[in-house]
């Protein structure tokens, strides 16, 4: 038995009982906080230094003639992201307005989205591992739908239609990653995988490994597969936006640093994929290295530019969470330890503050009615504290020293910049030569990223919160109560594991990445 | 207490004001600003006294990150000469500043607001004088950064205030994107980020003289955006929308010297670069002299003041690539830092008597209401003109020029003709300001400041003229004169202050208006213009058009085709759709069978 399904199921319980009549919104908090108290009591009954990385395994065989089983363990890596998800759904809903169409219905979806998110990330057995993922799809889809604002059923109807075609790849690709591997020894589970890579029973497999990377990719809005991104989160209700983009996006980067970088290393960094041409011609070769870092680049300068010319909050916000995967995604890219180290840590700071981020954007649109840059002004006067609360979010998501974003950027700028090998020195003949390799050059790219983020979310800041105050506004209340407490607890856990990200260095670093 | 736990104390204790100030400084005035004073006043004593001990033999060190071999980030602080003279110089003119504010800041609002920004400035800057690694600085870096923001930004309901703020910011981020990257090159390639390590290592680049110059001139991007120097000087002008004691302090004294020290910090690995020392001098002396042209011009008192320092700011860059010894920069910086100082809390008392008003052309005559102010104004003057033999600017500033006509003749010869430049703006503002007739109701009721500012001009005052001559000099730098200065230079540099003064005396010493006009330095040689126009239309209109062409181009491309398709393949399909169960059970079983074949045949 092991404590992960408890933890799992206790959203899943909480929802039952939500929907059977108990109180909706007390039962939430309920559920999510003990799920929350759950994480943290696993965290600290995590054993460093076995000789065994996954722990807390347990294996119920489901479909034991194909090696499908429902397999739960948690390593360091894991732990971290549970810890996230448990904490952003706590915040999402403490944060949560009760809408008046089918309340019940509203926080049970909300579970549902956080037990899919907790299930993915304690799995081991593939098969589950996109399961969860699939039923965690299905309450957003229904969230953004139903409770969301604006043209909702056009953005949700697109989200959907584009997540499951990204689900439907990533399919195509675990079935591949199981195909290839030895008759007689296929199994689901992740840690047989990578002990049959690393004894060398894999064949070269490139267009699994294209296949894994263009699902994923999808589903964490890589370049040029982002466009649903921006207008889904824009609808979604508050709650959603924040479970999805703080949490269930990570599920495509968790995959690939999970599954990819262990049993691809090579093909990741030297992989090529020949196109066959029809007529006759060459097949064109593509390096597949490069593939990644021209897309991540397309993440961080083109959506990134794109995003500084939003002008409503909601959809700047969805393209600066499009603009961050960049980040991560150079971190999986260059595969060593300082770069997956810091895309770990990513994804755990920037689940946080796109969290705390979409949380005081809800607040705000409840109060005005309206995220649009040229009607807003000069907010901080009538509301400090939330004027404040804004300032460190915005800050910890452009990567000032103090939250733990920073600590994450610069281990993967440091581990990207010498990633590849490196074109520097002086040659056998004496010659110098000074070239950048195309790490390199992806990692000046994402630093000028820096800049480009400190523009757009300084920009919001100014324009919503400062400058002279206009007398519609003259009145908003203060942010208090829950909503508060929450996006409070998020900034202070980035500020913790910000000046300390030694803790989950050491965990991530006990993972096996 | 010792050598080893006091510079942490120094540098802890504003952080832990700023933190108490932030939860319980709105309850009570005169706990902020008694909080703020009393870890300022702190530090200053503890630094007198680390200034006095013999420098430690180890240090404490703790690991921020810690890869092993691949990467290590230590929080350790370095104590030794340099770092303890700019210990001494932050710490002082902090506590004054910090008292001053206490007068100047007594009607405002966002009194707490103000006390934590100026707490949390000084600890980021105390963590960029003792860092003894390049992380660790770009940490302060960036935290400087912030606490400039937070405090230019101060009156946010300006909007002129917060866009200065964003704009000071970013400018910076841009400056340390090439920081960033330079420490990036320098890591690579030795393995370390210690600057000790790194001076040991610098050796082994003998080989790479095109890297180490690359890693130099990105390093440098950082100084050229903190100590804003040309072409990223725009933000400090525009700083200058912030309190004025936020001026004096961070945008003339400390903050913008922390990008020259940092070189002063790196002298012996920039001296293993000449190619890069030269892009140095010429960064230097272009933004020294550019910078005093715009300030001839200029209206507002704060602003002639900022472009003074840009250029102040240009003397030190261009001492560092030509003197062999970072004293020599450090020195300037060091006088710079009690007379800049001094002349901003003079604008700030200035500003205070004339009800918030800070065109001079609106003042005048202020001298008889205002006299002790006139007094430490003139005192400021006479050393940031460099009046020879009795301020402390003639000694500091005379030692730059030297070494620039020495090493780099075309660059110091610029900067002796920026000597002249700089006596006629300085007292171009004290004959407008203080002589004449009063021009405005304002300048007419105008009342000298409280004791509060006073006292602090006063102390200020004393440094300020005598912090250069050389028995105070030789306490805290060993600088050397160069060996073959023309002899013409001096002389020359005499006739420059007193031309210099007398051409401010007899355009200025009484008129109601600007005798002389030159649209291009009063626009700021248009720079200004230029980059705003940059912005806006390459920059947005470029960022339009991508936001245009992600919803009607990649959209189109990756969605709408795509889901036309399935438009099309559903109408084919519909066909199959035939109505019959046995047909429907056929596919079905089809379906298996291919899916089954599919999986087996491997």
């Amino acid at each position: 038995m092991s404590p992960l399904l408890p933890l799992i199921l206790l959203p899943i319980v909480g929802a039952a009982f939500i929907l059977i009549g108990a109180s909706a919104r007390l039962t939430a908090l309920v559920a999510s906080a003990t799920s929350l108290l759950f994480s943290l009591v696993l965290l600290a009954s995590y054993q460093f230094g076995g000789d065994q990385p996954y722990q807390f395994v347990h294996s119920w065989p489901i479909i034991p003639a194909m090696g499908i089983s429902l397999t739960l363990g948690a390593d360091g890596l894991s732990l971290v992201m549970l810890l996230l998800t448990s904490l952003v759904t706590l915040a999402a809903v403490a944060v949560a307005r009760t809408p008046e169409k089918s309340p019940h219905w509203f926080y049970a979806s909300l579970l549902f989205i956080s037990a899919g998110g907790l299930g993915a990330f304690a799995s081991i057995d593939l098969f589950f591992f996109y399961m969860f993922h699939e039923l965690a799809l299905i309450p957003t889809f229904l969230l953004i739908g139903i409770w969301g604002s604006g043209d909702r059923q056009a953005a949700a109807w697109k989200a959907t239609i584009y997540l499951a075609l990204g689900s439907f790849v990533l399919l195509l690709g675990l079935i591949g990653l199981y195909l290839i591997q030895p008759d007689g020894m296929r199994t689901f589970d992740l840690r047989a995988i990578i002990g049959l890579a690393d004894a060398g029973f894999l064949p070269e497999a490139n267009w699994v490994y294209l296949l894994l990377l263009v699902g994923f990719g999808i589903l964490v809005s890589l370049f040029p597969f982002h466009t649903w991104a921006p207008q889904a989160y824009a609808s979604a209700p508050a709650p959603a936006a924040m479970l999805h983009a703080g949490v269930l996006k990570k599920f495509g980067l968790y995959g690939l640093i999970r599954i990819a970088a262990p049993i691809f290393p090579d093909t990741v960094l030297n992989g090529f994929v020949a196109i066959p041409m029809p007529f006759g011609c060459h097949p064109v070769e593509i390096d597949l290295a490069n593939l990644l870092l021209i897309m991540l680049i397309g993440n961080i300068l083109y959506v990134g530019y794109v995003t500084t010319a939003q002008r409503k909050l909601d959809l700047m916000l969805g393209y600066s969470s499009v603009m961050h995967m960049g980040y991560i995604f150079l971190g999986f890219a260059a595969m060593n330890a300082l770069s997956l180290t810091g895309a770990s840590l990513l994804l755990f700071a920037h689940g946080l503050s796109i969290a705390a981020l979409f949380a005081l954007s809800g607040e705000i649109r409840e109060r005005t009615g309206t995220l649009d840059f040229a009607e807003l002004g000069g907010l901080a006067k009538p509301m400090p504290a939330f004027g404040l609360l804004f300032g460190f979010a915005a800050f910890a998501a452009i990567g000032l020293p103090g939250f733990v974003g920073f600590a994450g950027e610069i281990l993967v700028f440091f581990g990207a910049f010498v990633g590849g090998d490196l074109l520097m020195g002086v040659t056998a003949t004496g010659k110098e030569i000074f070239q950048l390799n195309n790490f390199q050059v992806a990692t000046v790219c994402a630093a000028w990223g820096v800049v480009i983020s400190a523009l757009y979310m300084l920009r919001a800041y100014r324009r919503i919160f400062f400058g002279p105050l206009s007398d519609r506004w003259a009145g908003l209340p203060e942010i208090s109560g829950p909503a508060r407490f929450a996006i409070a607890a998020l900034i202070v856990v980035m500020l913790v594991t910000g000046f300390f990200p030694g803790l989950l260095i050491k965990l991530i670093e006990s993972a096996s990445i | 207490m010792n050598t080893l736990t006091v510079p942490w104390i120094i540098l802890f204790t504003p952080l832990a004001a700023a933190a108490v100030i932030l939860f319980v400084g709105r309850f009570s005035k005169p706990l902020s600003a008694g909080l703020a004073i009393g870890s300022a006043g702190l530090g200053c004593i503890l630094s007198w006294w680390l200034f006095a001990q013999s420098d430690p033999a180890e240090a404490l060190r703790f690991y921020w990150m810690d890869f092993g071999d691949l990467l290590q980030v230590p929080i350790g602080l370095t104590v030794d000469h340099l770092s303890k003279v700019m210990l001494v110089v932050v710490t002082t003119i902090a506590t004054i500043v910090f008292t001053y504010s206490v007068g100047y800041m007594k009607t405002e609002e966002g009194y707490w607001r103000y006390f934590a920004g100026l707490s949390l400035f000084l600890f980021s800057m105390l963590g960029i004088v003792l860092a003894d690694n390049f992380l660790m600085m770009f940490i302060f870096w960036e935290l400087v950064g912030l606490s400039s923001y937070i405090l230019i930004g101060h009156y946010f309901k300006k909007d002129s205030a917060a866009d200065a703020s964003k704009q000071a910011f970013i400018v910076n981020r841009v400056g340390d994107f090439g920081f960033l990257l330079g420490i990036l090159f320098l890591w690579a390639a030795t393995g370390t980020l210690m600057f000790s390590e790194l001076v040991d290592r610098v050796g082994d680049f003998v080989l790479n003289p095109i890297y180490l110059t690359v890693a130099c001139i990105l390093i440098f991007c950082g100084t050229v955006g903190k100590s804003a120097q040309m072409p990223l000087h725009v933000w400090l002008p525009n700083s200058m929308e912030g309190p004025t004691p936020v001026s004096s302090l961070l945008h003339a004294a400390t903050m913008v010297a922390a990008g020259v020290y940092m070189l002063a910090r790196i002298f012996p690995i920039l001296e293993a670069a000449p190619h890069a020392l030269d892009v140095i001098a010429w960064v230097g002396g272009i933004t020294c002299f550019a910078a005093a042209l715009m300030a001839t011009q200029q209206d507002d008192i704060k602003r002639i003041l900022a472009y003074s320092t840009i250029s102040q700011l240009g003397y030190m860059v261009m001492g560092v690539a030509s003197a062999p010894t970072a004293d020599v920069p450090m020195f300037h910086l060091f006088t710079h830092a009690f007379f800049k100082c001094l002349l901003f809390l003079c604008a700030g008392s200035v500003i205070v008597g004339m009800h918030h008003e800070q065109n001079i052309w609106k003042m005048g005559a202020l001298k008889n209401k205002m006299p002790f102010t006139f007094l430490a104004t003139v005192a400021g003057a006479l050393a940031l003109s460099g009046c020879p033999w009795i301020t402390s600017g003639y000694y500091s500033k005379d030692l730059i020029i030297a070494w620039a006509v020495v090493e780099h003749p075309f660059l110091g010869w610029l900067s002796v003709a920026t000597a002249g430049l700089t006596a006629f703006y300085t007292f171009r503002l004290v004959f407008v300001v203080f002589l004449g007739k009063p021009r405005d109701e304002h300048a007419k009721h105008a009342h000298e400041s409280p004791l509060v500012m006073i006292i602090p001009l006063a102390l200020l005052s004393i440094p300020a003229i005598i912090a250069g001559f050389p028995f105070i000099e030789n306490i805290f730098f060993h600088t050397t004169e160069p060996k073959h200065v023309p002899h013409l230079l001096h002389p020359i540099l005499y006739a420059m202050f007193f031309g210099g003064v007398a051409g401010a005396w007899l355009l200025y010493r009484d008129v109601a208006k600007d005798p002389v006009r030159i649209p291009l330095f009063a626009n700021r040689l248009y720079i200004d213009d230029f980059y705003s126009w940059i912005v806006k239309n390459i920059q947005g209109g470029g960022a339009g058009v991508l936001s245009w062409a992600d919803r009607w181009v990649v959209d189109l491309v990756i969605v709408q085709v795509p889901s036309k398709l399935a438009w099309a393949c559903g109408f084919v399909l519909r066909f199959l759709q035939i109505g019959n169960i046995q047909a429907y059970a056929f596919f079905f079983g089809a379906g298996v069978v291919g899916l089954l074949y599919l999986l087996i045949s491997r």
